[in-house]
């Protein structure tokens, strides 16, 4: 599918649309007077998971939007970065905040050694080495010899980090500026990964290997570090999802959890960046959702099954595919095209 | 002794499954240069609509045989319906819609019959062969069924004109439109083929691993992975790898790892092809020109 | 002579590459017509635009019918055959199974299995080679076997995509010889892309001349062969 024109990449500082929306976003935990008494905690808690979700999907938007790479696997990055966060946590009493970084780095080593093997991959048999991925990890964490770091079948439960007293702020509402926090560096990172010689070579990767190799470009190292970066952006959000849900079990890393990523790129908009926010938007409100979606299914096709969110998510990939495979952003920008060309002529 | 034997023949039971599943895919890749993502779910599917027919009453048999045909309909009906319409997109876009097949499928199996595990029957009776210890009279029927699948598939492509007719649609589809073959029909008879596979490899499973909607996802794994080591390219080669990685699966499993880590080495597998050896056995590598 | 196929401005694009403006070209029954030209010239367009191979408009008139919207596969199964550049055998079937594939679309199971005889006393060569991998022919068999391909179609009209290309002058002669026969005996019409124009020209009753996707000359045969300044100008001797 075509992916969003990158014309923003030329650009020069970041689009006084984007700090506005930032800003916006900075300014949500102060309406807790808008909402239903004894509501506030699970909106701001809801907030969090979007942004979470909207940076793990950052991460995979870096490899497939913007390197061309594929992958089906990125739950298990995403699980690496929660369960080292967790483990820096529970057995070494670290604070969370230290946890990032590490979680980053070892991550960027896990996606950096699984590159190599991706060089020789393309296409189908790429998504078919991250798809088997994707499927061996649950397992993987449930092996007993590991379980003692691992808490095995049952997880991990973890303390969840307290507001500092200077902040005056509820434990839900400083999270979620923590989540915020974190999106805005990653974004800002990405940006000017794009904005500079890396990003271009990444692209030109993308749009044609053969071509960008002759052109000097070396693919292999290329490739191979944006895997890096990739996994380790998402890593990071894992981390910050261990932090916020503060407990970690093999199931929820599962096949499901990769492919909800993959919706929400494609949602967004591949290889957009405010896409990945509305498409971790999107994640969180369809698994919010999916009981009144169910519920109104039910009543008005009478049928008698919960419809469960993996069935919305299929459904709707396959109607995006046909109908909107640029996304929503790939829509907007459709749009705006079309204004901008009559404002022309 | 007793032990490998045993083990060898639960590895030759659960290689003709992978055989299945590999054979399945690889129709596919053949035809269309696609991996069908949704093929253990599309299986488990067919079985769960087995399970119905034969709760409902059916006997066994019948319900085996009408279970083919749905699913070769299904297959059908989906490459027909869903994908033709998308043959030109990109690779991403065909990718994402086999995940989207799987999570449909997946999801309608555990909405209409719920996740508890079932019990699917089988038709072989419950007993050692010869009172050996060594084989039971089911693996033998699992092995022997799946081996007489292949030889009526094989019958099928070899010696019949419509068989003709779809290998050449899928090893040449232009020449075969200069000859007057419907090439995109054949593409479709392919997928019903390896829909129905998929159906036969679920039904014989099931009564092993007990149905329950998550049931093939280890197995399509262990399929993928029969597939590369054979040859995606070859389904020959599919069948043989199935039977390897099956052995192969049951023998590291029961001497050297464990059986907790049974998807990893899969992984394993998987990765380790791809990298030394992308053609598997019997194979073709495929040179891409400028 | 009746007109078998009229081809009336019919343009062609690869992409947004245009590769024939308006073509107007008619074969006429049992008649054979060479389409000569230098390389690029949109000779191979031509006839992936027959068949509906390439993105093309235009109209396209087989006795009396309108293929002009049909799809590859109906167009030969109203008589059109095709032998591509490059063969088009499958290489991984058997010369047999590579014959036995027109079964599929043949409605007289008989009479396909009449006309694979035919084909073998055409080319003696090909029977002696039935069970072999078609992969493994010589370039000069695998002609023989494409224009057998063609013929167990029971084609009125055959399209032949530069059947000289890369074989040696001796074979080259034999399945021209071929050809003639096919075309005298089984009053099968022929359209001959060709880049070796002495020998279309000797087979040929008419020609085209085709230039950057333009017919810039046309007539029979003789006059073209006899006209010393066009020769010199398109066909370089």
């Amino acid at each position: 599918m075509a992916a969003v024109t990158n014309s923003w990449v030329n650009k020069r500082g970041p689009g006084g649309i984007a700090i506005a929306f930032w800003i916006l976003l900075a300014l949500l935990p102060f309406g807790e007077r808008f909402v239903a008494e004894g509501s506030f905690d699970y909106y701001m808690f809801m907030g969090q998971a979007m942004l979470i979700n909207a940076i793990a999907i950052l991460g995979l938007n870096l490899l497939i939007g913007f390197n061309g790479q594929i992958s089906l696997g990125h739950s298990a990055f995403f699980a690496v970065g929660a369960y080292t966060a967790a483990i820096l946590m529970n057995f070494a009493g670290w604070p969370y905040w230290a946890t990032l970084p590490v979680a980053a780095v070892v991550c960027f080593v896990a996606g950096f050694l699984f590159g190599f093997p991706a060089l020789k991959l393309e296409g189908h048999y790429l998504a078919l080495a991250t798809f088997t991925l994707a499927i061996a990890v649950p397992q993987l964490l449930k092996y007993k010899p590991i379980g003692k770091w691992t808490g095995g079948v049952g997880g991990l439960l973890l303390d969840k980090p307290d507001a500092p007293g200077w902040s005056g702020l509820g434990q839900d509402q400083f999270l979620y500026y923590v989540c915020l926090l974190i999106a805005i560096l990653a974004f800002w990172a990405v940006r000017n990964v794009l904005r500079g010689r890396g990003g271009s070579a990444m692209m030109a990767i993308r749009d044609h290997v053969m071509a960008a190799g002759t052109m000097g470009i070396d693919t292999a190292r290329y490739k191979t570090v944006t895997f890096g970066l990739s996994a380790a952006i998402t890593g990071v959000a894992g981390a910050l999802s261990a932090i916020t849900v503060a407990f970690v079990a093999p199931d929820s890393f599962t096949l499901q959890l990769a492919v909800s990523f993959l919706v929400g790129l494609v949602v967004g908009g591949i290889a957009s960046l405010p896409g990945c926010l509305i498409g971790g938007a999107f994640i969180v409100l369809i698994q919010n959702s999916s009981q009144s979606i169910s519920d109104w299914m039910k009543a008005t096709f009478s049928i008698s099954y919960d419809v469960p969110a993996w069935a919305i998510y299929g459904v709707l990939l396959i109607a995006l595919m046909y109908f909107m495979p640029r996304g929503i952003m790939g829509g907007v920008e459709a749009v705006t095209q079309r204004i901008v060309n009559r404002r022309g002529t | 002794m007793e032990f490998f034997v045993q083990q060898l023949v639960a590895g030759l039971t659960s290689g003709s499954i992978y055989a299945c599943v590999a054979l399945g895919l690889v129709m596919i890749y053949v035809s269309t240069d696609h991996i069908n993502f949704a093929q253990g779910e599309m299986a488990m599917f067919a079985t769960y609509i087995a399970w119905a027919m034969i709760n409902a009453g059916l006997p066994y048999w019948v319900a085996f045989g009408a279970t083919i045909l749905i699913a070769f309909a299904g297959g059908l009906f989906i490459q027909r319906v869903i994908l033709k319409p998308l043959e030109a997109a990109p690779v991403l876009s065909l990718v994402v819609c086999f995940i989207a097949l799987l999570s449909i499928f997946n999801a309608l199996a555990g909405m209409i019959w719920s996740y508890t595990i079932k019990q699917f029957p089988t038709p072989f009776p419950a007993r050692d062969l010869f009172g050996s210890g060594l084989v039971s009279v089911q693996q033998i029927g699992v092995v022997g069924v799946t081996l007489l699948m292949l030889g009526l598939l094989t019958v099928f492509f070899h010696y019949t004109t419509l068989g003709l007719a779809m290998r050449a649609a899928a090893q040449n589809a232009a020449s075969a439109r200069m000859m007057g073959i419907r090439v995109s029909w054949m593409l479709a008879l392919g997928w019903g083929l390896a829909a129905a596979i998929g159906a036969v490899a679920g039904m014989l499973v099931a009564p092993i691993v007990f149905l329950d909607p998550n049931m093939m996802t280890g197995i399509l794994v262990y399929g993928f992975a029969g597939a590369l080591v054979g040859g995606i390219g070859s389904p020959f080669g599919a069948v043989i790898g199935g039977f390897i990685v099956g052995v192969l699966e049951n023998l590291v499993g029961s001497y050297i790892i464990g059986n907790e880590l049974k998807l990893t080495f899969a992984l394993v597998i998987v990765v380790g092809v791809l990298l030394v050896k992308p053609a598997g056995l019997f194979g073709r590598v495929v040179v891409r020109r400028v | 002579m009746a007109a078998l196929l009229e081809i009336r401005g019919v343009s062609a694009w690869y992409g947004m590459i245009r590769a024939l403006y308006d073509l107007n070209l008619t074969v006429e029954e049992g008649g054979v017509t060479a389409l000569l030209g230098a390389n690029g010239a949109g000779k191979t367009t031509t006839l992936r635009a027959i068949i509906n191979m390439v993105r093309r408009n235009g109209t396209m008139v087989l006795s009396g019918d309108d293929i002009s919207k049909c799809a590859t596969e109906t167009i030969v199964r109203r008589g059109v055959a095709q032998v591509p550049e490059g063969r088009g055998t499958f290489v991984g079937l058997t010369v047999e199974e590579n014959l036995r594939l027109a079964l599929h679309t043949r409605r007289s199971r008989a009479a396909a299995l009449r006309d694979m005889e035919m084909v073998y006393d055409l080319f003696p060569r090909l029977r002696e080679r039935q069970k072999q991998q078609a992969g493994t022919l010589s370039g000069g068999e695998q002609q023989m076997l494409a224009v057998g391909r063609a013929l167990m179609l029971s084609p009125r009209l055959m399209l032949l995509d530069e059947p000289s290309f890369g074989l040696a002058p001796l074979v080259v002669r034999e399945i021209f010889q071929v050809l003639a026969r096919i075309n005298t005996e089984q009053k099968v019409a022929m359209l001959i892309v060709e880049q070796n124009a002495a020998l279309a020209l000797e087979l040929a009753d008419t020609v085209y001349l085709l230039e950057t996707g333009r017919v810039v000359a046309s007539g029979p045969s003789d006059l073209v062969r006899n006209d010393e300044a066009l020769r010199k100008a398109y066909l370089g001797y």
